[in-house]
């Protein structure tokens, strides 16, 4: 126990004390849910953009729900000068310029982006008429609600966040286990813990230990962030990630061990792991999302650990899909570790030539 | 005292390369015992074998009494190795290197200081090893190897990459190992490293044991003589050949070189006729006894 306490602590401080390792790891991949998060997360409410030229009275006395409504729907600035504010319609700077003459309303558009004027211009009339009715008096004889099909995942952050932990976490383990490999079959540490009273056991669980202890500060740094400052919502059996993402640490370093047991040097054991992990976190999704990719991609991407790990993930943190989903993903990413540390296993050696 | 290894015609080939070629040695409990060769001999191949770091293809090897392949643990605290390169984690300091191979071997982690010091690297503590120099790594990795007080411990080339001075430093911290009765297995491919610090010197090239012996024992096998020279201003060689005792004379660029096995007399001869400026007198070294062995000039 002393052997394997000391072994990771040795590991651990190796990895803290490599401002490289740590960059890559945690901050690298911490920049691109900043920028995905952060900035493309408005994509999806974008507003319409209106002028409104003059007094409408109509707009400024919409009912307290119905104003709510429309504030979500359009963006309004005011202006006295028609002329420039047609000029920005022209510019496409804005969708509409809107004045009231009366009891008219009139809307300036521009053809140059059609379908955007026409929704900005279906959206107004329907506030117009929805005044037309309340003016009557009469209780609306139909009633118009709605509900969206999509679940909460297609919102930016909820589906970044998996993925881009999916690959931080295939990344640190990948790239650990190859450096320590060749790292240490280079300097000849390797043979000389052969030669101390510690089992091979003991040196191959100390390194996967602090692999794991890593993966689950990354965890804890990234979910952490995303719900603090980017809004993510977490669905009932998220603590299920827990688990997964051990799993899916043994089969990234089973990754890294193969590229660390094919290569002689340090470098090019992390290379040869960088070019295992980001083509797989390409193709696993880990960036963007999946739904309209080619079939035989989608084929592809299922041979790929880190696929079965961000579905796993996608499910059981926002999707809201019951602890039992992330049990086949689970199984799949043992099954590839096994496989693969077999594979390795045939090329190791433990010298360099 | 007992042998506490045993080697007895021990093979091992690498495809076409015979790297040891039926070696037979014992080594003594308590003995300082050198194995001497040029890069390529077969001495870190026949340590390695010894260790339990790899099979022999043929032969046997007993380590304190019991078979070192395959890997035994019983023998690992019981033996200490300091391999060729340094060994260590990456990013540690010394001080932190010592104890984490304290704590492999369950030993206290004050003992790792003691180390430290006894090899001189107490103000270098906290220092990150790959900030240490060659020599400083070297202690180091001497250190860590005895941590946990083996009673028998394998230095590989322990000032391989060292300068002249670093090296002679080393030898201070090398001659106190075996006191307390420690045995020490050490190999090298300086001459005057095993001349210093050998109690016994295997002298070995091409995987073979070509001499085994002191190497004061080596060197007088040799029946070389002492070599005398003196400037050639204030003797001939035609006067140096009448001195009694001089077996036979040389001229070299600067000197006048004597050859005998009757030091005292020539020296005296030399002495009366008031030629001794310049005086130097060597004896054969183990250089000569590779020389004469192999019939190759000993290049490292």
């Amino acid at each position: 126990m002393t052997g394997f306490l000391s072994l990771s602590a040795a590991i651990l401080k190796g990895f803290i004390r490599d401002k490289q390792a740590v960059f890559f790891s945690i901050f690298f991949p911490l920049m691109f849910l900043v920028l995905f998060g952060g900035i493309f997360s408005d994509q999806s409410q974008s507003k319409i953009v209106v002028v409104q030229v003059g007094e409408i009275a109509l707009l400024d006395d919409l009912p307290p729900q119905a104003q709510s409504a429309f504030d979500d729907a359009f963006a309004v600035t005011s202006s006295d000068d028609l002329d420039a504010a047609l000029q920005d319609v022209r510019d496409g700077d804005v969708t509409l310029a809107v004045e009231q003459h009366g009891k008219d309303i009139l809307v300036h558009y521009s053809d140059a982006d059609q379908v955007q004027a026409a929704v900005a211009q279906g959206t107004l009339q329907a506030f117009v008429q929805s005044a037309n009715l309340a003016v009557t008096g009469q209780p609306p004889t139909f009633n118009y609600s709605s509900q969206r099909v999509e679940d909460e995942s297609l919102e930016t952050i909820q589906f970044v966040t998996p993925g881009l932990l999916g690959w931080a976490i295939a990344t640190n383990a990948a790239f650990g286990a190859a450096a320590t490999l060749t790292g240490w079959r280079s300097t000849k540490l390797l043979r000389r813990l052969r030669l101390a009273p510690v089992s091979t056991r003991t040196v191959v669980a100390a390194r996967i230990g602090v692999t794991m202890a890593i993966a689950l500060v990354q965890t804890v740094i990234f979910i952490g962030l995303a719900v603090a400052f980017f809004g993510l919502k977490l669905s009932g059996s998220w603590w299920m990630a827990v688990p997964l993402l051990i799993c899916g640490t043994l089969s990234f370093m089973a990754l890294g061990l193969l590229a660390g047991a094919i290569t002689q040097t340090v470098e090019g054991a992390t290379s040869l792991a960088n070019i295992f992990v980001l083509p797989m976190a390409f193709l696993s999704g880990s960036f963007f999302p999946l739904d309209d990719a080619p079939k035989w991609l989608d084929v592809v991407s299922h041979l790929l650990p880190l696929r079965h790990l961000n579905d796993g993930m996608l499910d059981v943190m926002v999707r809201g899909n019951g602890p039992e989903s992330a049990l086949i993903p689970m199984l799949i990413l043992i099954g590839f570790a096994a496989v693969v540390l077999v594979v390795a296993g045939r090329f190791f050696r433990w010298e360099t030539d | 005292m007992g042998d506490v290894i045993t080697v007895d015609g021990v093979r091992k080939t690498y495809g076409n390369l015979t790297a040891v070629d039926g070696v037979d040695f014992a080594v003594e409990s308590g003995e300082f015992f050198g194995i001497l060769g040029p890069n390529g001999a077969g001495k870190t191949t026949i340590l390695e074998i010894i260790e339990g770091l790899r099979a022999a293809d043929s032969g046997s090897v007993s380590l304190l009494g019991a078979s070192p392949w395959p890997r035994n643990a019983a023998l690992l605290p019981r033996i200490g190795v300091q391999l060729q390169a340094s060994a260590f984690f990456e990013r540690l300091t010394a001080r932190e290197q010592i104890q984490t191979f304290a704590s492999l071997y369950g030993v206290r982690a004050a003992a790792g200081d003691e180390w430290l010091s006894r090899v001189g690297l107490d103000e270098k503590a906290d220092t990150r090893t790959e900030k240490l120099s060659g020599g400083q790594r070297q202690r180091l990795s001497i250190a860590c190897a005895l941590v946990h007080e083996p009673e028998l411990v394998f230095l590989d080339e322990p000032t391989g990459a060292l300068d002249p001075q670093a090296r002679r430093n080393l030898w201070d911290v090398l001659r106190s190992l075996n006191e307390h009765g420690r045995t020490v297995v050490l190999t090298t491919h300086y001459m005057d490293e095993a001349e210093a610090l050998c109690d016994r010197v295997a002298i070995m090239d091409r995987g073979k044991i070509l001499q085994l012996d002191s190497p004061a024992t080596l060197i007088r096998g040799l029946d070389a003589g002492v070599r005398i020279s003196v400037q050639p201003s204030v003797l001939s060689v035609h006067d140096a050949l009448q001195l009694n005792g001089v077996d036979s004379v040389e001229e070299e660029a600067s000197s006048v070189v004597l050859t005998t096995h009757d030091p005292s007399t020539v020296l005296a001869e030399l002495a009366a006729r008031a030629a001794l400026q310049g005086l130097q007198v060597k004896n054969a070294t183990l250089e000569d006894v590779f020389l004469t062995l192999t019939g190759r000039e000993y290049r490292a």
